[in-house]
């Protein structure tokens, strides 16, 4: 199988603002966030990103994202460098994250075709598009109702929709099911299997192990910023399940947990 | 038809403030507030000061059907067929003034031409200073007849002949007060209106997080900056219209003048040009530079904040117009922004402006919109103003 995304040597550090050392009550002046972070992933597959709060999922994810600037290393998305190459690579990636918000005025058929249009999309192509992920996502019958009007989940349904308009072959989600209850997340994961199905390649981002497990083909453990291991589903485990391999993992990085 | 990201990010714009009843009338209001308030302090003002109303009757000669209406319209009219017999009206006490127009003074008027060096046809008010009618009788007359020669092609004056009078017309004091003020005041509802709508367009979005998914689409930045400068400017003349539209209705109520003569034939078409080219060029350089301020706050209502040591600079330069005197003639004052536009704004309701000067504002305003225009694009790719935390 083609790996359709190769990510080399990621390296990301935040300057920590005065404002932020005394929320979090530290002086570190800069933080590593991300730290050197190697993988690829492969069409037809999808790959886990698995780690704790403020491990640098979400960072790693922004980079790929072109949202922000490595310092260093790079990677190729479909062959193109998230470094020099960024706007063929917005072109190639449909993303996702939890900070990225729908505007609450318009309707999700609005917003469909507002970004089909920013991705230059033909008016007949976005309509089937329209339809079928509309379709897939159950979005037709609060189409026409208000963003602010809709469920935590519903926009959830609605922002999965505009994220792919562009039928882009590698989807890069963070944390997808959070906040969702277990219906609505049902719909996310037989979702991100029919992608699977379509040859897509798809980056999930969680903390969730039984999402892991059901449903990626390969797993990265991230932990403060390094990539502890990366491997298929069955080789991380070892045999013991997802959650009682991570804490050995994670006990093993930073020490016994309190 | 190939997709603009610009064209695609302004239409985004426009049907979110045009959707939204709450933003539509945030930026109407202003101009009906201003309209209310200034219609009521007028006619508080007006009931305060008129003295009881004195009917002023006027012995005319020769009336012209141009001028009848208006005429009749001002004081009690009696015509008279020669000046003799008018002024005998004024010594029997019968009527307050005499106003003695030249014989066929339409057609006189029409074919009068400034340049010949002929005398101009010329009207004679005849007043008694003594009585206080017969004064507001002639104060009434002149003002009028100022207004009908400001509203001729040709310009001379009417009654030129006649001995100087420390009276201003009414008028007058309306044009100058006009010019003094109204670029001052253009300014700040340019700044207050565009200054809502970019806190909002701009911080807002980041604020809420929405900014970013447009940041993960192939469209430019610079589509973007692009995108929101138009939007806003758009919003922003709106919101400025609405406000001028105000002043301008209710202008001549707080001046207890009864009629709008001052909007309709007062400027020329050339003026209207300059100013509108004056104004949307302000416009740009004030959407510019409020977009930029409000790129680098972290909400809308930090935006706001920001932007108010602003305004009051815009409000500082905007006076700077009422208390400067003539328009300057140097050159480099017309590449300063915001000083040149009120430099120009005033010299074209003065009717002094200079089309080198205009240009050269117009010129320069759209230089530094552009320069802003980019340095919104720098911010949109900065990682450290788009997400900091
Ligand atoms: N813009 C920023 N400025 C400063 N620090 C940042 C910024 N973004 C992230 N960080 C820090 O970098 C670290 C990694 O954050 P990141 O959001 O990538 O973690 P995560 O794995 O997504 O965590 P979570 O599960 O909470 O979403 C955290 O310590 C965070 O505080
Ligand atoms: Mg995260």
């Amino acid at each position: 199988m083609t790996e359709v995304l190769q990510v080399n040597n990621l390296r990301k550090t935040f300057r920590i603002s005065a404002k932020q050392q005394k929320l979090e009550r530290s002086v570190e002046k800069t933080r590593i966030a991300v730290d050197g972070v190697s993988f690829s992933a492969r069409a037809g597959e999808i790959f886990g990103l698995l780690g704790p709060n403020g491990a640098g999922k979400t960072t790693t994810m922004r980079m790929l994202a072109t949202l922000i600037r490595p310092d260093s290393g790079d990677a190729l998305v479909d062959g193109a460098s998230i470094v020099t190459q960024p706007t063929e690579v917005r072109s190639k990636i449909g993303f996702l994250t939890g900070d990225l918000k729908l505007e609450e005025f318009f309707t999700p058929n609005f917003l469909f075709d507002f970004f089909s249009d920013l991705h230059k999309i033909d008016p007949a192509v976005r309509e089937t598009r329209k339809k079928e992920l509309f379709d897939a996502f159950g979005v037709h019958e609060f189409a026409e109702v208000k963003v602010s009007n809709l469920s935590a989940g519903m926009r959830q349904k609605v922002s999965l929709a505009v994220s792919i308009v562009h039928n882009p072959d590698i989807i890069i989600f963070d944390e997808p099911t959070n906040g969702l209850d277990v219906l609505t997340a049902k719909t996310v994961t037989d979702f991100l299997l029919r992608l699977r199905e379509q040859g897509k390649s798809v980056l999930l981002s969680t903390h969730i192990f039984s999402l892991v497990e059901k449903v990626c083909d390969r797993v990265g453990v991230l932990i403060n910023g390094k990539m502890i291991v990366c491997d298929t589903l069955e080789a991380v485990c070892d045999g013991l399940p997802l959650e009682d391999r991570f804490f050995a993992l994670y006990e093993k990085e930073v020490g016994a947990l309190q | 038809m190939k997709k603009n990201g610009t064209i695609t990010i302004l239409r985004k714009e426009l049907a979110r403030f045009f959707g939204d009843r709450r933003m539509l009338i945030s930026i109407i209001i202003p101009g009906i507030l201003i309209y209310v308030l200034y219609s009521f302090m007028g006619s508080a003002l007006h009931t305060q000061f008129s003295t009881e109303d004195v009917s002023v009757s006027a012995a005319v000669v020769n009336l012209p059907a141009s001028l009848e209406s208006t005429m009749a319209s001002t004081v009690g009219v009696t015509e008279y067929e020669s000046e003799a017999e008018a002024m005998q009206g004024i010594s029997a006490e019968t009527a307050d003034i005499c106003v003695v127009f030249p014989a066929d003074f339409d057609e006189k008027v029409a074919l009068y031409d400034v340049s010949s060096g002929a005398a101009a046809p010329m009207v004679e008010i005849y007043y008694s200073s003594a009585s206080e009618s017969s004064l507001l009788g002639f104060e009434l007359v002149s003002s009028l007849l100022d207004e009908y020669e400001t509203s001729l092609v040709n310009k001379w004056d009417i009654n030129a002949g006649a001995a100087v009078y420390d009276l201003i017309s009414e008028t007058d004091q309306t044009g100058s007060i006009f010019s003094m003020m109204l670029p001052m005041l253009l300014l700040i509802f340019l700044y207050s209106g565009c200054m809502a709508v970019g806190a909002e367009a701009i911080a807002g979005e980041k604020e809420r997080g929405t900014i970013a998914t447009m940041l993960i689409t192939p469209v430019g930045r610079n589509s973007i900056a692009m995108g929101k400068i138009a939007a806003v400017s758009i919003l922003g003349l709106i919101s400025a219209a609405s406000s001028t539209l105000g002043i301008i209705f209710s202008l001549p109520k707080l001046m207890s003048m009864d009629s709008m003569n001052i909007s309709g034939g007062f400027y020329s078409m050339r003026e209207y040009l300059m100013l509108g080219g004056v104004i949307l060029s302000t416009v740009l350089v004030l959407v510019a530079l409020i977009c930029v301020i409000s790129a680098l706050a972290k909400s809308a209502k930090e935006a706001q904040t920001m932007l108010v040591p602003l305004m009051i600079v815009v409000m500082f330069v905007g006076v700077s117009s009422m208390f400067g005197g003539a328009a300057q003639t140097e050159l480099y004052y017309y590449l300063i922004p915001l000083y040149n536009s009120v430099q120009c704004m005033s010299a074209i309701l003065s009717f002094s402006a200079s089309s080198g000067h205009i240009v050269l504002c117009i010129v320069s305003n759209i230089a530094f919109a552009g320069i802003g225009a980019w340095v919104l694009t720098r911010m949109f790719h900065s990682e450290r103003i788009m997400f900091s935390k």
